[in-house]
């Protein structure tokens, strides 16, 4: 046993490191929103099916996490925000993360198929595809639209869910993709704001930094008008009520007052107060879809109980 | 364990051994009841789909009209 000191520098990956792996956190609203979009939805499935096609979407959203980690692993080694990542602190090799990747991509896609429909699985191999690909490979590094495009990904699940439980696409669906998809430029950009050195030093181009701090602003505000109307509209759709309506009007009022306080505001009066306001539109940014799609669920239950 | 004898550096060596095996018993413990759990769902979703009378699937968008269970057409004794 004379090599058993080799062992202390080989960092054996614990359960946990895998889970990591999946990010969680965005895994929890994926399931959030999957969840909503299944249990809105006018045809409900057994609750075992349901909870396998949630359980499915979510590993799918894991797997696209993992084959991300995978091919960011050299700058998510430079980013303060996720350096101690698996891959980049050591624990997992990124060969062990595509292998990983692939295979959950495989089973989870196949599994909610199986378990729903055939359009769901397709649409969640494309959510995969499209993460992975299209987001990660392709725009990420190279146009400083990477989050408005790349935010297609995070707005597939509760359309997803739709169609576990329907077997079709349809407006409410389309509305709730469209809810999440405008939701995220002004979301990210916000974050990019006061996060200012991190995405400059991996060499990503955030908006930030090509176009500079005043142009993101300008957007934020733009982009937070635009996503007013799909808020709005999903109100007037059958899966809309009063709970809705009522929460959607408070929640943009407070979206757009935020995103024109950062518009208005000056480089140097941020600077001056640590972005206190672009922080807290952003923790309200969470907050705003959260609520969105609590509300859909509230109104769902008022409608199985005969009210409104 | 007659290496816990050989005093100082194999102490602490056999302590980082102990770690490892932590972690590696963490991944297999974790990986088995994946895989139990697995099973489980493949089960409870195969007798559910059973006793609906459904296909393999469950709506693909076709049968909307009619979606309580029925018997499959022709096969039945």
């Amino acid at each position: 046993m004379t090599d058993i000191r080799s062992y202390e520098d080989n960092r054996d990956a614990g359960f946990g490191d895998y889970v990591q792996l999946l990010k969680p956190r965005v895994m929890s609203l994926v399931v959030f929103t999957a969840l909503v979009g299944l249990l809105v939805a006018p045809v409900s499935l057994h609750p075992v099916e349901a909870f396998t096609a949630v359980l499915f979407i979510a590993l799918g959203g894991g797997a696209s996490g993992a084959l991300n980690m995978w091919w960011d692993a050299d700058i998510d080694a430079i980013m303060r925000r996720t350096k101690s990542r698996p891959i980049p602190s050591g624990r997992i090799e990124a060969g062990e993360a595509l292998a990983v990747g692939l295979a959950l991509s495989g089973i989870s896609v196949v599994m909610l198929a199986l378990a729903t429909n055939v359009l769901a699985g397709a649409l969640l191999a494309f959510t995969i595809f499209f993460y992975v690909v299209i987001y990660s490979v392709w725009l990420k590094r190279s146009t400083p639209q990477n989050i408005v495009i790349g935010g297609a990904a995070g707005a597939f699940p509760p359309m997803i869910g739709w169609v576990a439980a329907t077997g079709s696409v349809s407006l409410e669906a389309f509305l709730m993709f469209m809810l999440i998809f405008m939701w995220t430029p002004p979301h990210f950009w916000a974050l990019a704001l006061f996060m200012k050195s991190d995405y400059g030093d991996a060499k990503v181009p955030m908006l930030t930094e090509t176009h500079g701090r005043r142009v993101t602003r300008a957007h934020v505000w733009w982009y937070t008008v635009a996503l007013v109307p799909f808020s709005l509209a999903l109100g007037f759709t059958p899966i809309g009520g009063n709970v809705y309506l009522a929460a959607s009007v408070v929640l943009n009022l407070g979206f757009l007052r935020g995103a024109w306080t950062i518009w208005r505001r000056d480089e140097t009066v941020a600077e001056a107060d640590g972005y206190k306001v672009e922080k807290s539109v952003f923790r309200f940014s969470l907050l705003y879809l959260f609520l969105h799609f609590t509300a859909l669920l509230a109104d769902a239950a008022l409608r199985a109980w005969g009210g409104f | 364990m007659p290496r816990c004898a050989l005093g100082g550096a194999s102490e602490v060596a056999l302590h980082v051994e102990t770690e490892m095996h932590r972690r590696r018993f963490s991944r297999n413990l974790g990986l088995g009841l994946v895989l139990a759990a697995f099973v489980a769902l493949v089960f409870a979703l195969t007798v559910v789909k059973v006793t609906q009378g459904d296909r393999m699937h469950a709506n693909d968008g076709k049968s909307m009209a009619g979606t309580a269970a029925q018997p499959a057409t022709g096969t039945a004794p």
